[in-house]
């Protein structure tokens, strides 16, 4: 049975930004167990690195409680920082230092003794692909590289507990895909809880084992990816018939045919376009051409769309988080 | 030794993992090992460039070979110096070299923070408040890191000026040493605490600390005597806490160590030291 390794209630963040007072984070509740990957997933400025920094005890909550790793954040800030790790928006690495130096430091602040540090750095550089670049400075490293390093930084410790606050963020995509390689490839092997803060709604799907959708300060899903989307988005079908009885198509696409999903057709170019909107599409698609096939009519093309994790955003907030990151 | 636990993860899978290294210290010597950690990974530039160290060595040495004949001539035997009857070169010497070392104490640990700036901006400072180190040490080590090459350097132009006339006192100067260390943390956690306040604004960082400077330098008596000056500088002066370091290590370099002065001097680095960590943490506190 998993352990409990994070457990925070009513969390409030206030900001006095002149004469006005920002609500940053509204009353946050969340557990997160032993051994999760778990990720909070919200537009810039939804208050999901505010709510990292304050379960890291960076930063004290105006009101609310959380225990990280056995400890409050606010009464035993320092029991809790040995418990974890953090790698920060920033680069980590001191720019003007060598790239062993940097990790031996990070030893010396958790008071480990020498030789414990030096073996692990050894281990960390070998492990993130860091071999050759110990001796070389933080600032001549590849942004690539320095994720790296900060990832190495962040598990210098051997933390039960890894907080990863918008790890690929300025990353190309071969970059992105590199540093969730090595951060799988540290989970699998330390066994670490993992929290993290991310925008990118690929790698919050295909990384996190749960997606906490964050936005205006407050939880507004929390759940398993596959679970969200199947709750709070529909697959699209999309099926050219080449008909114009649009009666004959929705008398075809019964109830039980589209799993209770929605039916709209519309005609274009001279033929009928049907979207499904339903849970469990691709299922669903052979049942559908089925269906129209039975009641006479000609399929000329059909396609799928899976709901994504932006279409959960839209339905909870009825915002598309992908417009507002290229926004 | 490393031990391994059993963990299952949420996803059903058991990994053996090490065990965390917990090193959980408290009191006295996690502030000292938590500073000296600190204080190591700061002096390591400087260790490895000693060329700074050199050429900021240089300044104050131009400065004491130009400045301190100026002073002769235009003083004559004027300077309060401890047997000043005349213009010689030594009592210049006696009355100049300590406030050289104040001003070089006070130039160096001000700049504590221009060095966190940067860290602040590329984001290894946040990750060294992640870390389990106590925020004194933080401000503590960072300020000795400055202060440690003066304390080299005070040495060496005190050393330096001894053919010159200048008469050392090893012990008295080694306590003024020890007091400017102090009045330096304070200083620097001060830098600290400015750096932070001027985050994403170097300008105002460097706006402040230009500004203060050099009001507390001239109203100190560092570098010219006060008694020649207008009444209110000297009432200015008075309410300048570099006035109490001035003083006292002036009379501590000349080997004095009964004069009321040099208590004063050490309340004003006790006060200093103080006052600089209390804001400098408060000021962590609320910035990161």
């Amino acid at each position: 049975m998993p352990t409990e390794m994070i457990r925070a209630r009513g969390l409030v963040r206030t900001f006095r930004r002149r004469k006005e007072v920002v609500e940053a984070v509204k009353g946050i509740d969340v557990d997160v167990a032993e051994g999760e990957l778990v990720a909070f997933l919200g537009p810039n400025g939804a208050g999901k690195s505010t709510t990292l920094r304050m379960l890291t005890s960076l930063l004290a909550p105006t009101a609310g409680t959380a225990e990280v790793a056995g400890y409050d954040v606010v009464t035993h800030p320092e029991q809790v920082r040995a418990r974890i790790g953090f790698i920060g928006q920033g680069n980590g690495g001191g720019f003007s230092y060598k790239v062993r130096d940097e990790l031996h430091n990070q030893g010396r602040f958790y008071g480990l003794a020498p030789d414990v540090y030096r073996s692990r750095a050894a281990t960390l550089i070998e492990a993130l692909e860091l071999g050759g670049l110990e001796k070389r400075s933080v600032q001549s490293l590849s942004g690539g590289q320095r994720r790296r390093l900060d990832v190495a930084l962040g598990l210098m410790n051997h933390p039960p507990l890894l907080f990863l606050d918008e790890p690929t963020t300025g990353l190309d995509p071969h970059s992105r895909a590199n540093l969730w390689e090595h951060i799988a490839a540290m989970r699998e092997r330390y066994g670490m809880t993992i929290v993290l803060t991310t925008h990118y709604l690929d790698e919050a799907d295909s990384m996190a084992e749960r997606v906490v959708v964050i936005d205006h300060g407050e939880i507004v899903a929390d759940a398993p990816p596959d679970l969200l989307k199947h709750e709070h988005a529909d697959d699209v079908l999309t099926v050219g018939v080449a008909s114009t009885d649009e009666d004959g198509v929705v008398a075809a696409l019964r109830p039980d045919v589209v799993g209770g999903g929605e039916v709209d057709v519309t005609r274009r170019d001279g033929e009928l376009r049907v979207v499904v909107r339903t849970a469990h599409g691709a299922e669903r698609l052979p049942g559908v051409l089925e269906a129209l096939r039975a009641a006479g009519l000609t399929v000329t093309s059909a396609s799928g769309k899976q709901a994504s994790l932006d279409d959960v955003f839209l339905n909870l907030t009825g915002r598309s988080l992908r417009e507002e990151a290229a926004a | 030794m490393t031990t391994a636990a059993s963990v299952t993860t949420a996803a059903g899978a058991d990994v053996e993992r090490e065990a965390p290294r917990i090193v959980t210290r408290s009191g006295p010597g996690k502030l000292l090992a938590d500073t000296w950690a600190v204080f190591t990974r700061e002096i390591l530039l400087t260790l490895r460039d000693p060329f700074t160290l050199i050429f900021s060595l240089l300044q104050p040495l131009i400065f004491l070979g130009l400045f301190g004949p100026l002073l002769t001539g235009a003083f004559g035997g004027g300077l309060g110096a401890p047997g000043a009857g005349g213009a010689s070169t030594g009592d210049t010497l006696q009355w100049f070299v300590p406030g050289v070392i104040v001003m070089i104490c006070l130039f160096g640990t001000s700049m504590t923070g221009s060095n966190l700036l940067y860290e602040v901006m590329t984001g290894s400072y946040e990750r060294v408040l992640a870390t389990p180190l106590g925020r004194s040490s933080i401000l503590v080590g960072r300020a000795l890191k400055e202060f440690a090459p003066l304390l080299v350097q005070g040495v060496i132009i005190a050393l330096v000026c001894v053919p010159f006339g200048f008469t050392l006192y090893p012990l008295p100067a080694l306590l003024g040493l020890v007091l400017l260390g102090v009045f330096g943390v304070g200083v620097g956690a001060l830098s600290h605490a400015l750096a932070l306040a001027s985050k994403n604004r170097e300008w105002l960082f460097w706006g402040v600390q230009q500004s203060l400077l050099f009001p507390l330098l001239i109203l100190s008596g560092m570098m010219l005597p006060l008694e020649a000056g207008p009444a209110w500088m000297q009432t200015a002066s008075r309410f300048n806490p570099l006035t109490y370091m001035v003083d006292g290590e002036r009379l501590l370099f000349a080997g004095r160590l009964d004069d009321p002065k040099v208590a004063w001097c050490a309340v004003a680095a006790v006060a200093t030291c103080l006052v600089g960590i209390v804001v400098g943490i408060r000021a962590t506190k609320k910035v990161v």
